[in-house]
């Protein structure tokens, strides 16, 4: 086990929508080849979260650190060429084009052509061209939908969507992974595809953030679990203490469970 | 200080048609979502339609804004029906390229019916014109402001006065959600074109005389509504009206005092300007109409 | 098999002045040419990147007017005193220079209009177009205002040591534009068929996915705006030196639509589409000027487009390609990694 270094640090972050508080004032920390789960009730903060974390919402205060650089200010494509890539909650793919090609998309970054090259097909634009093809390969590969590489990215099951959401964000070479509830929707030999993928990566040392709302899933797979209700952490450790602390039955269960807390 | 004055007043007089057209197109683009490239169209068609009644008919031209606008409303609703009804669910460029198709046939048509020459409209309005101080006006553009601020006013009831204005509204601030509650979104689109369009058509029928008439005298007129709208934020009828009279200052002023040949670029200089500023429009209550 | 088309069709159309005899056809060979160099690069904008310009004349106008007063030469005074003088140049300067500033323009208007989208966007182009129209209708010292510029060399071709040729007839103007025209097609093929141009498909399909693997959206946007408007600005150049004469009315808004015209019904977002909508908008002046008006000719083409987004929105290309192609995603695919492995 290497030591324990801190990847992404979320210090003070505040989200306002006018009068509405979405994140109260979130603290936490993510380390190196860790996977953190970030769970709450919906409408706890946990996309929105996300989308500062990656640059798509500016939070109203406070700062957000990936190995030591801010966040702060960043566009989206700025964050994603740091390493942290993320997947979308709704299935986000390129629909209307080959599952190859939507890989070939998310491989974005690692090209290294420039335009002199691209307007004249030089023969650094080829070479280029067959690297990003072997490496979409590879990631296809990887998350095991390359036989359905020729398909259309709309015309995929439901399972198999999620799984290219995911080798497109695989395909812009991530440190760090956010996943946001990606097996939402997947029948249980889906979610269990998803969790041997989920192992693989973790063996390649990525660092992961999930947001999930199944739990077994999540008490399964979590390093440690983080949870957020109303825009609060109220509660921060691994599987087994989150399961049993009480803030966090009562927010999940809410008032009938408390009820039922009691009458037991 | 005498020659400003009279930029002013013909700010006021130019402002009021302006201020019309403005109203007619934030209307459409607010509650439909269309960006009406006929607008200027209806303008011209207003115009020909004085000409139509007063000098090729020889009836009393004060008969004619009331028939324009009456045409203005049919034809706006036949737009509305047959090519804007059929497009909905379809993206908002998409249902832009058919307006810009209907645009062409519109102008092209008016062309092929009038000539390209230029007409003028005789009015019954004495030559000599009212000098109140070092201002001079003639009497047809004391009518064309009087008209205008009468049309903007009534535009005002109707929207915030009667059934149809509240369920304009409504459909305006959410479609779906005025759709449970009962109002017939698609009348009411067919309805907000038709009103869209006829105020369109009054400010042709109103400037047309004052100027002349001629079948391109649209596509500036579309444009400049667009910089009303702009200007004013989408969808709101306050703000349009007020920016029918920026629009008309800027453009006295920029004819007055820098180069009359600028004077159109005025409006587009404005539309740059405001959208790279504040892209939601001066005024901007983006959320309402009213 | 399709690969070969292109070829063909390029093979086909360099035998034209062979046999064609009648100079009004090839006339409108030639202006139909330009106007489909024009539309191919607008098709980079609102084919490929989902960008509707509807200001793309200028960017033609202005490779127009830049090539004409580069080779023209002007005395323009600035202000009191102060002369900018220019002495006329060849006219294969005005060609380069009417491309880098057209790109230039299109730099600028790029970078400012990409922060509006939608609706706002497609007003801000126009406002821009219209803006450049009225300079050039009254600065009349540089551009002779509505009295036009006239005398405007034709293109010269050659070496220094060899010799030139200028390029008066038709014959030598029908073939310059079909080999620009090429260079054109094979540019933005080379640049839609990339990692770039990916990049621009994505951010047309999904802007935050998109932006979610590191695509610099508003990059890919003014990079796409300045290579459309250079290529407008190539095709504006031809105009100028073929007609030898022109106006601010180069800068009217339905020049622009017919370029948007033949975009959309070739196919927008196809490599073929402007030039399969080209060809048939030339054709329509040719067909209908036996019989009708020029405005029946417009009020046509405006219910031809109408019709066109009615029965075919996707344009005639893709219509064709599906009908041949009834799995058109198991061709792309193969097509496209084919690309890369047969060249």
């Amino acid at each position: 086990m290497t030591a324990i270094v801190p990847a992404l640090t979320i210090e003070h972050v505040a989200v306002h929508f006018g009068g509405l508080v979405a994140i109260a004032d979130m603290n936490f920390v993510v380390n190196g080849g860790e996977l953190l789960s970030l769970i709450g009730p919906n409408g706890a903060g946990k996309t929105t979260a996300f989308n500062v974390i990656t640059g798509f919402l500016k939070p109203s205060k406070g700062e957000v650190r990936y190995r030591g650089t801010s966040l702060n200010g960043l566009k989206p494509h700025q964050v994603a060429s740091l390493g942290l890539v993320r997947t979308f909650q709704r299935t986000s793919v390129f629909r209307a084009h080959s599952v190859f090609d939507n890989v070939l998309t998310g491989l974005h970054l690692s090209g290294r052509s420039n335009l002199l090259d691209t307007l004249l097909r030089l023969p650094r634009e080829r070479a280029s061209e067959q690297e990003l093809h072997d490496a979409a390969w590879e990631i296809l590969t990887l998350v095991g939908i390359d036989k359905q590489a020729h398909e259309l990215a709309g015309a995929l099951p439901y399972g198999d969507q999620r799984l290219l959401g995911v080798a497109l964000a695989l395909a812009a070479k991530p440190s760090m992974l956010l996943l946001d509830e990606p097996v939402s929707g997947m029948n249980a030999s889906e979610t269990g595809r998803f969790m041997r993928l989920l192992a693989k990566l973790r063996d390649r040392g990525m660092t992961i953030l999930l947001v999930e709302h199944d739990m077994p899933m999540v008490m399964g797979v979590s390093d440690r679990i983080v949870v957020l209700n109303y825009g609060r952490i109220i509660a921060e450790g691994p599987p087994a203490a989150i399961r049993e602390d009480p803030e966090v039955i009562r927010a999940y269960l809410g008032q009938a469970g408390a009820k039922r807390a009691a009458h037991a | 200080m005498s020659e400003f004055l009279q930029h002013i007043a013909n700010t006021l007089i130019l402002g009021g048609t302006y201020a019309l057209l403005g109203i007619g197109l934030t209307l459409i683009f607010g509650i439909m979502r269309v960006v009406n490239f006929t607008h200027g169209e209806l303008y011209t068609f207003g115009a020909y339609f004085v000409f139509l009644i007063s000098s090729v008919l020889g009836l009393n031209f004060l008969l004619a804004l009331p028939v324009a606008i009456i045409a203005g409303l049919v034809l706006g609703a036949l737009i509305e029906l047959l090519l804007l009804r059929p497009m909905r669910g379809a993206d908002i460029d998409t249902t832009m390229l058919v307006m810009i198709g209907a645009m062409i046939v519109m102008q092209n048509s008016e062309q092929l019916v009038w000539g390209g020459v230029a007409k003028s409209v005789s009015t019954p309005f004495p030559e000599t014109p009212l000098v109140i101080g070092p201002v001079s006006v003639s009497y047809l553009r004391v009518f064309v402001l009087v008209m205008a601020l009468l049309l903007i006013a009534a535009t005002y009831v109707l929207i915030n006065r009667t059934k149809l204005g509240k369920a304009m509204r409504a459909t305006f601030q959410d479609r779906d959600t005025a759709a449970l509650m009962g109002v017939n979104v698609r009348a009411i689109y067919t309805a907000t074109f038709a009103i869209g369009s006829s105020l369109a058509a009054a400010a042709g029928a109103l400037l047309g005389p004052a100027y002349v008439i001629s079948p391109h005298m649209g596509d500036i007129a579309s444009l400049k509504a667009f910089a009303i709208v702009i200007l004013g934020g989408l969808g709101n009828i306050t703000g349009a009206a007020i920016g029918g009279f920026i629009l008309a200052l800027a453009e006295e002023l920029g004819a007055g005092y820098v180069s009359s040949g600028y004077r159109d670029a005025m409006g587009f200089l404005i539309i740059i300007a405001v959208l790279l500023i504040k892209p939601t429009g001066l005024f901007a209550r983006a959320e309402r109409i009213g | 098999m399709r690969r070969f088309v292109p070829v063909i069709v390029v093979a086909l159309l360099a035998t034209v002045p062979l046999w064609l005899g009648d100079p009004y056809i090839l006339n409108a060979f030639i202006t139909t040419g330009i106007f489909t160099i024009a539309a191919m690069s607008l098709n980079l904008l609102l084919g490929y990147t989902g960008q509707l310009s509807l200001g793309h004349v200028a960017f033609f106008g202005i490779g127009a007017y830049v090539s004409a007063l580069t080779a023209l030469g002007f005395d323009v005074e600035l202000f009191d005193g102060f002369h900018v003088v220019h002495e006329p140049w060849p006219v294969i300067y005005g060609f380069i220079l009417a491309i880098v500033i057209a790109g230039l323009c299109g730099y600028l208007v790029g970078k400012l209009s990409f922060r509006v989208r939608g609706a706002y966007f497609v007003i801000v182009t126009i406002s821009f177009a219209e803006v450049v129209r009225l300079v050039a209708l009254n600065w009349v010292e540089l551009t002779q205002g509505p009295l036009a510029l006239t005398n405007i060399p034709p293109v010269t071709l050659g070496l220094p040591g060899i010799g030139y040729a200028n390029l008066y007839g038709k014959t030598g103007n029908y073939y310059l534009v079909l080999g620009v025209g090429v260079i054109a097609y094979v540019v933005i093929k080379h640049l839609v068929q990339s990692r770039i141009g990916r990049a621009m498909i994505a951010l047309k399909e999904n802007e935050s996915l998109a932006l979610s693997v590191g695509i610099n959206v508003t990059r890919y946007l003014v990079l796409a705006a300045i290579v459309s408007a250079a290529i407008a600005g190539a095709a504006g150049s031809l105009y100028a030196h073929y007609l030898r004469i022109i106006d601010p009315d180069i800068f009217l808004f339905l020049y622009t639509v017919t370029m948007v015209i033949m975009v959309i019904t070739g196919g927008k977002g196809t490599l073929a589409g402007p030039v399969v909508g080209g060809a048939l908008f030339g054709a329509i002046p040719v067909i209908v000027r036996s019989f009708a008006a020029p405005e029946v000719q417009w009020i046509l083409y405006g219910a031809f487009m109408i019709a066109i987004i009615f029965v075919l929105p996707q344009g005639i290309v893709p219509a064709i390609e599906r009908w041949f192609a009834p799995r058109p995603s198991k061709k792309q695919l193969v097509a496209s990694q084919s690309s890369v492995s047969a060249e």
